[in-house]
């Protein structure tokens, strides 16, 4: 009867029928706060990113590097100087018109010395970044930089202005199509359309962020409309119920996260790279992914995104082969297996997949001792204590092959070969030359079993049926609103 | 009556002191960095440290508490780490959701367990009382969270009278707030308000074998009018108790309830506050809520003293 009453009302409304024009949109976690240039936080994006701020450069839906308010961009022929043309026209929310000492202000900040950008390293490059004219920046590296596009594409590089420094982190002036509105601490923030935005108009009015950290909690806002879309929903257990309901569409995409079991490097028996290879034989994939995230990711055998067109399929490398893991073993001379620990943080990835390892292990003698600690615990024991036989984490950050690099980071991984292929990297421009190298450096660590490699992390969301234009994949962790639109 | 008033209050004092030295330094101890919580997998050392800096950990902890303690008497509760925003501020929007919800919560109880209470005292033994004392044995065992969830099926997802959670704030009218708190102060409350119920029926079933009632009735009053005028005033004294118990611990204790309905109130922003490591912000929550039941325990010693005279002298 409800549903009769509905269609004689919309009928009688006809093509007068307004159209929906706002979305609220659920997030497990809300942003600390919001400038994405001074912390790490994903939720910080996932609110700012491509909504609020923009940056020269931006990621699309498929992870391709696009002009930003940068219209386009010169390359000199050694690389080592690009001149970026900003795009007219262009203001922020303030009214206060983007020219090029806003990117001057913005990257120098980004890269000074008391600099508190979590991603610095984007900036490695930069020998000077000048104004040419209002509207012409020029940037010059100490040495060439093919990732320099890309890198500029990030959260961490967007532009600001000089007068908004201040108040970035609680209410936050970009140039993007939505401005800052309202912010009720623990419950949601609120953007409305910008009406002076530069680019095309966005068919969205209003948008809502709101904050459900409990899996049950956001399911029963999903069923009761509370919630228009979940993009990252918390629980894949329950999408198959989501799936079967007209009423809702279920998106799986990929993200950038490479979900891996680290060994330490560093100590001993792990040391050893025979020792590494058995723990990469006696793990089963594909059980992991079946058993702790219900079947949603795809195996990777490097520390590389398998949609990324440079990715070498190096799963045969560390096969399920129990056997061939005892045998290692004890050519490694641990013919009755070790024990070791297993430190494990909060995410389901993690502690779901953690008893799974354990068991996968334990079937070739080696014994784990589960530990299950907190992030601000993890962070500080594993990520900078280095007090860990093995963990499971998932690196979120695109194209992070790089930390490869670093003998300090947390797994310890010491390679001047590899170390050498970074630095080479870096220095070439050409796409199709990067890719070759890139190639050589995902082997080089498969090869090495520096980690245990698990699978890319899915990206499960859900979202009201009549909503088009959402993310499916995440090729930085944003929400970007610019393209979505209710259909009827 | 005055030096006793003085005494408590010098160790009401005391207390708040010694209070403040174990929760700073309880928490000093505790692993983690928010630093390091904030600048995530990929940063580099030393932007941690600016940011250790900028924040004022790289002092030393004494430095610290002496900063927090002079800055809490002038009513600065200092700065969030993580959210970068004054302390003090961010508990009261917070106490704006959780104060109301525990008042809501309590006066449901109540409302429910007075009658209740006394319906079954008056029919002792009966067959109401044993349904009275089944149903409330019910409601203690039942989880409250589990309740919630029960409330959120029914009255939000089937039959869309209330949303799942969430709280649009008091500035966007009365009623709508009210709304939103009214599921989770009733699944608030229903154990409550079992426990109460049972209280009210105990200690009046007490005062009812009591002397003074017999007394009552044999000057010609009917058992409803010896119980309304004499065994209900002197059966409330445990129940008053129990009452001031309930209100400290809804205030403090409904995190749980405030996660089934993302309802951004006191216990959210500890629990969140822990797990980054803003231990500022957890340290202000933490005082405040010793400073409020301190606050009660001072005035109840004082109400007891004004009732019973023994106790001025002692």
């Amino acid at each position: 009867m409800r549903y009769l009453t509905a269609a004689a009302f919309a009928c009688l409304a006809g093509a007068a029928a307004a159209q929906q024009t706002d979305i609220t949109i659920g997030m497990q976690l809300e942003p600390p706060h919001l400038d994405p240039t001074s912390a790490a936080a994903a939720a910080i994006d996932e609110v700012v990113y491509a909504n609020v701020y923009e940056g020269l450069t931006r990621f699309g839906p498929d992870g391709s590097v696009l002009p930003g308010l940068a219209e386009s961009w010169e390359i000199a022929d050694d690389g080592l100087s690009y001149s970026f043309t900003l795009r007219e026209g262009v203001t922020f929310h303030d009214g206060a018109a983007l020219t090029a000492d806003d990117v001057v202000f913005s990257l120098d900040r980004a890269r000074a010395e008391e600099s508190t950008n979590a991603q610095k390293a984007l900036f490695d490059a930069i020998d000077e970044v000048t104004a040419v004219d209002d509207l012409i920046v020029e940037i010059t590296l100490k040495q060439p930089n093919g990732a320099l596009l890309f890198n500029l594409a990030w959260g961490d590089a967007v532009i600001i202005d000089e007068s908004d420094v201040d108040t970035l982190t609680t209410s936050p002036v970009g140039t993007g199509p939505f401005m800052f509105s309202d912010w009720v601490e623990g419950d949601r923030v609120e953007l409305v359309r910008y009406p002076d935005y530069w680019g095309e108009p966005v068919a969205l009015e209003a948008a809502t962020f709101k904050f459900i950290s409990d899996p049950t909690a956001a399911f029963a806002a999903m069923m009761a409309g509370d919630i228009d879309a979940f993009p990252v929903y918390p629980a894949p257990e329950n999408l198959a119920q989501f799936e079967a309901d007209p009423r809702f569409t279920v998106l799986v995409g990929s993200t950038e996260g490479e979900t891996i079991l680290a060994m330490n490097n560093g100590l001993a028996p792990f040391d050893d790279v025979k020792v590494r290879e058995a723990v990469a034989h006696a793990i089963d994939r594909q059980a992991v992914i079946d058993g702790a995230m219900f079947g949603y990711g795809t195996p990777i055998g490097t520390h590389f995104a398998p949609h990324n067109p440079a990715y070498v399929d190096l799963t045969d490398l560390s096969n399920h082969d129990p056997e061939k893991a005892r045998t290692l073993l004890a050519e490694a001379g641990y013919p009755d297996g070790f024990t070791t620990t297993l430190k494990l943080p909060p995410p389901s990835y993690a502690r779901r997949g953690g008893e799974i390892i354990a068991s996968q292990l334990r079937a070739v003698g080696i014994q784990t001792e589960i530990t299950n600690l907190e992030w601000a615990q993890w962070l500080e024991e594993v990520f900078r204590g280095k007090d860990f036989g093995l963990t499971i984490v998932s690196h979120t950050e695109p194209m992070d092959i790089g930390i490869y690099a670093r003998p300090d980071y947390y797994f310890q991984y010491d390679d001047p070969a590899f170390r050498a292929m970074n630095t080479q990297l870096n220095e070439i421009v050409d796409p199709s030359e990067r890719n070759e190298v890139l190639k050589a450096m995902q082997e080089r660590i498969a090869e090495n079993y520096v980690n245990g490699y698990l699978f890319q992390l899915a990206k499960t969301g859900v979202a009201d049926a009549r909503i088009e234009g959402l993310w499916q994949n995440s090729p930085t962790q944003a929400n970007d609103l610019t393209g979505v639109r209710w259909t009827e | 009556m005055l030096r006793y008033a003085f005494r408590r209050l010098i160790s009401f004092a005391l207390a708040l002191v010694v209070a403040s030295l174990v929760v700073f330094f309880s928490l000093e101890v505790v692993p983690g960095d928010p630093a390091a919580y904030m600048m995530g997998l990929n940063a580099r050392p030393e932007a941690v440290e600016a940011l250790r800096a900028e924040l004022g950990l790289d002092r030393a902890p004494a430095q610290r508490y002496v900063a927090w303690i002079g800055g809490m008497l002038q009513g600065d509760f200092g700065t969030s780490y993580t959210y970068r925003a004054p302390v003090a501020g961010m508990i009261a929007d917070r106490l704006w959701v959780s104060l109301p919800l525990a008042l809501y919560a309590l006066a449901l109880s109540t409302l429910i367990a007075f009658p209740v209470g006394i319906w079954a005292a008056a029919r002792r033994g009966s067959a109401a009382d044993m349904a009275v004392i089944g149903t409330t044995q019910l409601g203690i065992a039942v989880p409250n969270f589990w309740f919630a969830m029960i409330l959120v099926a029914v009255f939000a997802i089937n039959l869309g009278w209330f949303s799942a959670g969430g709280f649009p704030g008091w500035e966007n009218g009365f009623w709508g707030g009210l709304k939103a708190l009214t599921l989770p102060a009733i699944a608030l409350a229903l154990p409550q308000a079992s426990i109460l119920a049972r209280v009210m029926r105990s200690a009046l079933i007490d005062t009812l074998g009591e002397d003074f009632v017999r007394t009552a009735r044999a000057k010609g009053l009917s058992p409803g009018q010896a119980l309304r005028r004499h065994a209900l005033r002197n059966a409330l004294i445990p129940v008053l108790t129990i009452i001031g118990l309930q209100f400290s611990f809804l205030l403090a204790g409904a995190i749980i309830i405030e996660n089934v309905f993302y309802l951004p109130g006191l216990g959210r922003l500890v629990f969140q506050a822990i797990q980054q490591r803003d231990l500022i912000v957890v340290e202000g929550v933490v005082m405040l809520l010793v400073f409020a039941v301190i606050t009660v325990t001072f005035l109840v010693d004082l109400a007891y003293a004004a009732v019973d005279p023994r106790l001025r002298r002692g």
